[in-house]
């Protein structure tokens, strides 16, 4: 942290992030929900018949699946009055040279190109619901890594891809899963070869600019047997004033002796609903890493998940969460140790300001037989005002014998003490609070590629801005 | 008139009344001394002359600069050229002492993020902190580790001082550094705030002891008991102490609580 550059941020919020460019699509489907805007979706993307097939069946048990009752409240949102599927240029660019320019503006203002000429490996931006630009380093290519748009993936990729699809996470798991089975464009597919280590991250970069826009990105990430990646995402949406829907499926295995890091951060205008439902299967001495930055939207509903297949596998959960006012982040993790010998760990810090409210949910299964099992779990949340609310709801079955569960929880306040002190060196109050939310996620942050690490301190200082009364 | 004016200063905590009429001039060049027994009120005059929430004034006045240094936060009264070296040095995680120092120099300089020329360079930084980290014997490693986490006693302290020299403080007040302090770092600590003694700085050093004033020579000593200097002078009050103790004040010398 020694030579974090200062971040300056602030005025310059709306115009570098807030900005929308006026609409001008291809094609857009109709507003709401019907089998023949899925089975137009499928045609627009010549699909094959199995993919066809598959999201009507999901669009089916969507409909039948209630809502959950439990959680954020969810009774606001209207399916029927949301767009399900755009696509902003009629095909994929390869260079960054080709992009419509309006597009190219988008992301020149998010430094796309930049973070990729600096050190990522590939660069996979998605505007809207198609990947419209795409890059990869060729000597990961000539390594035999896949990285591309999950649509392309199947076009070019269709055994595989078929192979793993819907695997961990089938449609029929929650009432968003088999949405997003529905009516899914876009998101990343990436496959790492036998003893392949991708050294620098891959990265995404994934935005929503129409309104009432739902986006249901599906990424699917196989790790085969002694291989390493680490993938990141990071979000960032313009101001809206209606409401928008963000309902992802992340599918990740990782076989073994291989090891997944999966990388998020994101900012979604306070407006947006992020459900979202990530998992990943570890298999033999595997290791799942989920790193997971939840600033932003109205409501999110995440909790990456771990299923430990295998003797040795290993899942680890570190989280942030921050709720400003009017939001509600309920985020945590799940841990299912079904075999033997699994240890995971659950690392969730959450910060309240200004009414917002932060809740842990985590739960952690040890099915029967899954004996020497170790699992871990702590929770601290900063509440930065009286009015703001934070919860832990842990859920833990232990089926199995000799398993070590810990659990830890703790929450506090900015300490006047504290505030004082940073004070008292001249450091203006907000920006001394600022330091202190800062340093509380100091041991997420610590794990983030520099890039990173500095623009999620600079979403802490918006978020912060103005804070104090 | 003088540099720091401190006029009839009344002071509570919690609704007691702590500091029943403190007045004292400082003028920059001069070292005073406040010494007093445990409850006198010598943390509560160094925190509300920094302005520290938990203290309420309750009258008088306190002038720097021509300003009413009672009405300004504890950010500006540090940037009007005010410092406090605490008794107890805060831990704040996940903050390293670099990025500490360099957003609080950053502050003085009144760099908002905008006016890049005002803001502390790398290299300007790392010559600033140099010679000062010398004089105090502390290494580089120092700088990486968070705001006095896991520090020792006498770690804490000259984490302290090391603020006060890379802020180069006005008026500088150093409530009870010595305590908890071995006589090394006593002796660093010493050397360091005589390094920074002279035309520009006024210092107030507020102790239980004399044993620091065997190393920070003061101009003047004030021995403060029950919230009001009962004796002020020059050097010699100190010896007297050292000598008598706080008895003839009706103060019996008791052990204060130690705490490293």
């Amino acid at each position: 942290m020694a030579t974090q550059p200062k971040i300056e941020v602030g005025s310059d919020y709306k115009e570098k992030y807030g900005f929308f460019v006026p609409e001008d699509y291809v094609f857009k489907a109709k507003r709401g929900l019907n089998p023949e805007i899925v089975k137009e979706i499928s045609f627009m993307k010549g699909e094959p018949e199995w993919m066809t097939k598959f999201r009507l069946r999901s669009l089916e048990i969507f409909r039948k699946k209630p809502m959950p009752n439990w959680g954020a409240d969810l009774s606001v949102i209207d399916f029927e009055n949301i767009f399900y599927y755009l696509r902003a240029s009629e095909k994929q660019s390869k260079s960054w040279e080709d992009l419509p320019p309006d597009i190219k503006a988008t992301y020149d203002r998010l430094g796309v190109p930049e973070a990729e000429r600096k050190f990522l490996a590939g660069v996979s931006a998605q505007y809207e619901s198609e990947v419209v630009y795409h890059s990869l380093q060729e000597n990961l290519t000539k390594k035999g890594v896949i990285f591309l748009d999950t649509d392309s993936a199947l076009r070019e990729h269709p055994d595989l891809f078929k192979e793993y699809f819907g695997t961990v996470i089938p449609p029929a798991d929650n009432k968003f899963s088999a949405l997003n089975s529905a009516v899914w464009s876009g998101g990343s597919f990436i496959y790492v070869p036998k003893g392949v280590h991708v050294e620098v991250p891959l990265q995404a970069y994934f935005r929503i600019n129409a309104e009432n826009m739902g986006q249901f990105e599906r990424t699917l990430i196989i790790c085969d047997e002694d291989s390493y990646v680490h993938y990141i995402e990071g979000c960032t949406a313009p101001i809206y004033t209606t409401d928008s829907l963000h309902s992802a499926v992340v599918e990740i295995i990782v076989k073994k002796n291989a090891r997944c890091r999966y990388t998020t951060i994101q900012n979604w205008s306070t407006n947006v609903f992020n459900l979202v439902t990530k998992r990943a299967m570890a298999y033999q001495d595997a290791t799942m890493e989920w790193v997971d930055g939840n600033l932003g939207s109205q409501i999110t509903m995440k909790y990456p998940s771990v299923y430990l297949m295998e003797p040795g596998a290993k899942g680890d959960v570190l989280s942030i969460a921050f709720a400003g006012k009017g939001q509600h982040q309920d985020a945590g993790g799940k841990m299912i140790h079904v075999a033997p010998n699994t240890t995971s760990t659950i690392t969730s810090k959450s910060i309240s300001k200004a009414g917002g409210r932060t809740s842990y949910r985590g739960h952690i299964k040890i099915y029967p037989g899954a004996n020497n099992c170790k699992s871990f779990v702590k929770c601290d949340a900063l509440l930065l005002d009286d009015e703001s609310r934070s919860d832990t709801y842990p859920y833990n079955d232990v089926d199995a014998e000799n398993v070590t569960l810990g659990h830890e929880a703790t929450v506090s306040k900015v300490s006047d003490e504290q505030l004082f002190y940073l004070m008292s060196r001249g450091i203006p109050r907000a920006e001394a609070e600022t330091m202190i939310v800062n340093g509380f996620i100091e041991p997420f942050t610590k794990e983030l590629p520099l890039e990173y690490a500095v623009e999620l301190n600079r979403l802490i200082q918006l978020e912060m801005e103005g804070s104090v009364g | 008139m003088a540099d720091f004016e401190i006029k009839d200063l009344r002071a509570s905590v919690e609704g007691r009344q702590i500091l029943k009429g403190v007045s004292l001039d400082i003028n920059k060049g001069e070292v005073h001394a406040v010494m007093g027994p445990n409850g006198s009120g010598k943390s509560t005059l160094s925190h509300t002359l920094m302005g520290h929430p938990g203290y309420t004034v309750d009258g008088g006045s306190v002038t720097f600069k021509g300003q009413n240094v009672l009405v300004l936060e504890p950010d500006e009264r540090a940037r009007l050229g005010m410092f406090l070296a605490l008794q107890y040095p805060v831990v704040v995680p996940g903050i390293s002492m670099a990025n500490f120092l360099r957003t609080a120099l950053n502050s003085h300089r009144g760099y908002d993020g905008k006016d890049k020329s005002k803001m502390v360079t790398p290299k300007e930084f790392r010559s600033l902190l140099k010679d000062e980290l010398e004089t105090l014997h502390m290494d580089d490693s120092f700088l990486s580790r968070y705001i006095n986490d896991g520090f020792s006693g006498g770690e804490k302290k000259r984490a302290e001082i090391l603020q006060m020299a890379v802020l180069k403080p006005e008026i500088a007040i150093l409530d009870e550094t010595d305590s908890g302090l071995d006589i090394d770092s006593i002796k660093f600590v010493a050397e360091e705030v005589n390094r920074m003694r002279g035309p520009n700085l006024g210092v107030l050093i507020i102790t239980h002891y004399t044993r620091v004033l065997e190393f920070i020579k003061p101009d003047f000593v004030h021995v403060l008991v029950d919230g009001k200097f009962v004796l002020s002078g020059g050097p010699e009050v100190a010896d007297r102490l050292e000598e008598t103790g706080y008895a003839e004040w009706g103060h019996t010398e008791e052990e204060p609580k130690e705490v490293a």
